[in-house]
């Protein structure tokens, strides 16, 4: 199943729909690498709110779409991660150590928004 | 008991039992005014359910001989058990206990067993009271259990709502929750407190969360743990959290422990860390007896 | 009214990806069904996601059965992933806790633990794995 990722400025915002298998989310992580490259964004928001689960492959990989988007020059903010979600993960152990994480879609832009101001143009 | 080992227990051949629970059935039908009445009067004699009016105990009396009657009648206690948790769920708030409904069912038992005595001669009454006692033991269980668990049922959750009360989580300030920890921490209310923070966080769009531990009883690897847990957890909803309360023996404890304090921020007392959160969120926090510059 | 006795089980195979996601679609269903809180539903299914994933992934094929269980007064859920695959060859490495940064924990096993209430694995080399789990209401 195909994630729809949407560009928003200088931002790409990609949303999850639906429970995603294993080969969804690598594809969705390819898809975000060649699209950052692309679009040369400043930043990539992804939204879990539809995700009831998020175990060691979920978490693992949002963590590889971080590290290589930071690669080329751009940050990723997941948001979404549910209450329950959440509470699962950090029993298991999974942090998202090194990963901007925020409450939702509105957060995650105005994060990007400080973060990354857009230079003005000369 | 189960109803297997109910008809596992008579020991006359299946068919005559089945045939003499009819007989008995038939008989306990015919004779059911008298013996309820027989049975209302011990019931009262032993004064039970004195929580409850004549009329109820007539009326749940009569409910409870018909149901009694129709489990021997088809030999299965779906019907029983259903009737027996409708009940509990009826005299529980009521202030019935425990004692008193067993008390009512082997009452009953009693009552039934000795009227079959009287009808039935020596001769036959062993067969008839081989057929009549497993099932009237598997009926006074089944209502007993059904009791206790309802009862149990009500306790865990009166437990539960006592709980969410005890730890309120205080919205004080738009973006910033409060939670004030106070006494003992168990897994069971360290589990329960970082729900209710996690779904708190998102029901205000929290940005900011002061967890104030001044009031915690005793701080101990798991609940240090417990503590990193909710930090993290909150995080990943996007609020940060500001630890406040930590006495120096506290810090030291954690540090020893293990704990990388480097992961929350930490602000000795409640009022600091409102304010250390205040200035995180962008609000102007003027001392009183200030006036607010020009 | 339901007898007193374990009654409900459902059984998935796991030999392909999507049935990771269906395995624990019906774990949560399941446990829901059974009146584990939610945030309880979502450790069982977490729970199933990472020991589907682990059968995949070092045996290929095997499956998932999730049963309803009584003790006493209480009701849980035990649920076993069984495999014919190679084994793990040290049970004890596997179950320490050593995880990376990145959030990969190897087998996710000691993770599973941590969920669950009750953990028991059997598995030796050449002889397949067997790992099962309960969660109980309440």
């Amino acid at each position: 199943m195909q994630v729809p990722i949407l560009k928003q400025g200088a931002f790409l915002v990609a949303v999850i729909q639906s429970a995603l298998t294993d080969a969804d989310i690598v594809q969705l992580r390819d898809a975000i690498v060649s699209k950052v490259g692309h679009f040369r964004s400043r930043g990539v928001i992804i939204d879990v709110t539809a995700l009831d689960v998020m175990d060691s492959f979920a978490t693992g990989t949002l963590q590889d779409i971080a590290h290589m988007v930071r690669l080329r020059g751009a940050e990723t903010v997941i948001v979404g991660i549910q209450p329950d979600v959440a509470f699962a993960m950090v029993h298991m152990g999974l942090t998202l150590e090194g990963v901007t994480t925020k409450l939702d879609l509105e957060e995650g832009l105005d994060h990007l928004e400080r973060a990354r101001p857009a230079t003005s143009d000369r | 008991m189960t109803l297997t080992d109910l008809r596992k227990e008579s020991k006359p051949a299946p068919e005559s039992t089945a045939a003499l629970l009819r007989e008995l059935v038939s008989h306990l039908a015919s004779n059911r005014t008298q013996l309820r009445e027989e049975w209302i009067r011990r019931i009262t004699e032993a004064r039970l359910l004195q929580a409850m009016t004549k009329e109820e105990i007539f009326a749940e009396a009569t409910s409870v001989y018909d149901s009694y009657v129709e489990a021997l009648e088809t030999r299965t206690l779906e019907s029983l058990q259903a009737y027996a948790q409708n009940l509990s769920e009826r005299i529980i708030p009521r202030g019935v206990d425990t004692h008193e409904v067993v008390g009512i069912v082997l009452l009953l038992r009693d009552v039934l067993a000795r009227s079959l005595f009287s009808k039935y001669p020596s001769g036959i009454l062993n067969d008839v009271m081989d057929a009549y006692e497993p099932a009237a033991n598997a009926i006074a269980l089944t209502v007993a259990v059904g009791f206790v668990r309802e009862r149990e049922r009500i306790i865990r959750e009166q437990q539960e709502a006592i709980r969410e009360l005890s730890t309120p989580v205080l919205q004080v300030r738009e973006r910033l929750l409060i939670l004030p920890i106070i006494g003992v921490i168990d897994p069971l209310r360290a589990r329960q407190l970082t729900e209710q923070l996690l779904r708190g966080i998102r029901a205000n769009r929290a940005k900011l969360v002061v967890i104030d531990i001044t009031g915690v009883a005793a701080m101990d690897a798991t609940v240090a743990n417990h503590l990193v847990l909710t930090v993290e957890s909150a995080r990943l909803l996007g609020a940060r959290v500001i630890v406040t309360g930590l006495s120096p023996e506290i810090a030291q404890t954690l540090v020893n422990i293990g704990v990388d304090l480097g992961k929350m921020n930490t602000v000795g007392d409640l009022q600091g860390g409102i304010e250390e959160a205040e200035r995180l969120l962008g609000f102007k926090v003027i001392p009183m007896g200030e006036s607010a510059p020009a | 009214m339901k007898p007193l006795e374990l009654m409900e089980e459902i059984k998935v195979s796991v030999t392909s990806d999507p049935d990771i996601v269906a395995a624990r679609t019906r774990g949560r269903a399941m446990a829901l069904q059974l009146g584990l809180r939610p945030t309880a539903a979502t450790l069982v299914a977490t729970a199933i996601s990472e020991l589907a994933r682990n059968i995949l992934m070092y045996a290929r094929q095997g499956e998932i059965r999730i049963a309803l269980i009584e003790h006493g007064e209480r009701r849980g859920l035990v649920i076993v992933a069984h495999d014919e695959g190679p084994g793990i060859a040290d049970v004890e490495r596997a179950m320490e806790d050593g995880f990376s940064t990145s959030g990969r924990l190897g087998l996710g096993l000691p993770g599973v633990r941590r969920l669950m209430d009750e953990f028991e694995i059997r598995s030796a080399l050449g002889d397949g794995t067997t790992v099962r789990v309960k969660k109980w209401n309440g």
